[in-house]
């Protein structure tokens, strides 16, 4: 990881913009925010942002790298699309916060701990395990995630939820046992690998 | 031969004892009565939801979704890919755009598809349910296989994020879709049109990771719903149905509150309106039971 990151810092040096232009997901439409700031007045969790969306493409602009990419700001995003439908210039806000986030995070940049990183990690990890994603052992996964004590803490507090939904057969305990999956998991997990390596490649990740 | 033929996406919450269990078996009912013969796409993988941006970059989100279309092509040829769920509705859908506008991204993804041996040669739709039951029944048309009516029923239509965002239902705003409205009032009961939560967002996956950030939003969800007199909330999400219903728990034991608000899908109640029971209807899927709705649909 740190490797990537000095071979990005040496590559571009003082152009951020440019490195979020060449690495991020829909990055070259940042340098097309006029600073009208709907975004931030539009998010479901604007009081919660370190950085709003507005703030953040300023700050590109002005190569402030450290603190974009140190941000928690982009993990606030819940993936409502209020942002980017309303943006006057139509950037895709809501795929470049995923895409500044999937980069922050790949460099080891991205703040740690933080819960929504760590839940976004993990149920990717979930998903492709076994090509579908298994609802059980995510959550019991997250619970857990403070160790065993803070698990049991706050498994405990949702067992009449867990409960109900057992009742209301919208939770099969089996599937601690593996449960759902695709039967062709070698070439779902084939398909991944590759499409991994090709982005790997073209983002300065592999060696 | 049915009326129609799709090639159905259910996605992982829409599995049998999966959390949208409700919404599968309420689908199920409705499209019998409609005469929709749905085909599972053979072998489907999860879309990646939204969430899985962080781990999954752009490529291997996009080349799992390709894996659902080339199944989709090959075995249901000519069929629209249906699905049930938003996102998995979004994540195929914005996979699809890319893969239409970028032949780069169209030659990386069947790069990555054919170290399974399959190959996508890009010709499917991606269509969510509610897109069918408008586009291709009309409000007339779901009026047809009627048997009782909703009335009396006083119904919150909670339309959430993404469902209605970016994408949408052609020819609704995004500020104030009036489809879920329209649907409640074709099935005779009365919606509730000055609701003024039906586009808030849920918290989505920060339910899991961020809950007091998230009850906050599901707070005022139902609160709204109870102001304007709702006897229940309607939704097309399987993630809004789950976090607006199961947290109303939690925000009571927190905040005092006292939420009893039932959170339904519109397969549910369509399912009542055409006459099937409860169970066809999974009412028994309910963590907080709608016995208006069960009413209706014991009589």
């Amino acid at each position: 990881m740190t490797t990537a990151n000095q071979t990005a810092i040496e590559r571009y040096r003082n152009n951020f913009l440019r490195e979020v232009e060449a690495n991020v997901e829909e990055g070259h439409m940042v340098k097309m925010c006029m600073q009208c700031g709907v975004c931030a007045g539009s998010c479901p969790l604007g009081p919660a942002w370190q950085h709003s969306p507005q703030k953040i493409f300023m700050m590109i602009r002005a190569g402030k790298r450290d603190e974009v990419l140190g941000s928690d700001s982009m993990f606030m995003c819940t993936s409502c699309y209020n942002c980017m439908v309303r943006c006057p210039r139509q950037l895709p806000i809501t795929h470049i916060m995923h895409g500044l986030a999937n980069y922050a995070h790949r460099l080891g940049l991205a703040p740690k701990g933080q819960p929504t990183r760590d839940f976004a990690t993990l149920f990717w990890n979930n998903l492709i395990k076994k090509g579908r994603v298994n609802e059980l052992t995510l959550t019991l996964r997250h619970y857990f995630r403070g160790g065993l004590v803070a698990g049991i803490k706050e498994a405990l507090s949702m067992q009449s939820i867990g409960l109900g939904l057992l009742l209301a057969k919208r939770l099969n305990p089996m599937e601690i046992f593996g449960g759902h999956g695709v039967k062709d998991l070698k070439g779902f997990h084939a398909i991944i690998a590759k499409a991994k390596e090709i982005e790997d490649r073209k983002k300065g990740f592999s060696a | 031969m049915a009326k129609k033929e799709y090639a159905f996406y259910p996605g992982c919450s829409s599995q049998l004892k999966a959390s949208a269990s409700n919404y599968l078996v309420s689908t199920n009912s409705m499209c019998q009565a409609l005469d929709i013969k749905l085909t599972e796409i053979p072998d489907w993988n999860c879309c990646g939801a939204s969430i899985g941006y962080c781990e999954g970059g752009e490529l291997p989100r996009v080349a799992i979704n390709a894996r659902n279309f080339a199944q989709a092509e090959t075995h249901l040829p000519g069929q629209d890919i249906v699905a049930t769920c938003a996102a998995c509705w979004l994540g195929a859908r914005e996979s699809k755009e890319r893969l239409d506008a970028s032949a780069q991204l169209m030659k990386e993804t069947n790069e990555a598809l054919a170290a399974a041996g399959l190959h996508y040669k890009g010709e499917v739709e991606v269509r969510h349910m509610v897109e069918v039951l408008i586009e291709d029944f009309g409000y007339e048309g779901l009026k047809a296989p009627m048997k009782k009516s909703l009335e009396g029923l006083k119904i919150a239509g909670y339309v959430g994020c993404q469902t209605n965002r970016p994408f949408g239902i052609a020819g609704e705003s995004f500020e104030n879709p009036l489809y879920l409205d329209k649907m409640v009032e074709t099935l005779g009961g009365e919606a509730l049109t000055k609701y003024e939560q039906k586009v808030t967002c849920c918290g989505g996956a920060l339910a899991f990771s961020e809950p007091e950030k998230s009850q906050k939003q599901i707070r005022d969800i139902v609160e709204s719903a109870y102001d304007h007199g709702a006897e229940m909330i309607v939704t097309p999400c399987p993630l809004c149905q789950a976090n607006v219903e199961v947290y109303q728990s939690e925000i009571n034991k927190k905040q005092g509150t006292k939420f009893n608000m039932p959170v339904v899908y519109y397969s549910q109640l369509m399912t009542v309106a055409y006459g099937g029971s409860a169970k066809d209807a999974a009412l028994d899927g309910q963590l907080i039971r709608t016995e208006k709705l069960e009413k209706i649909a014991g009589k």
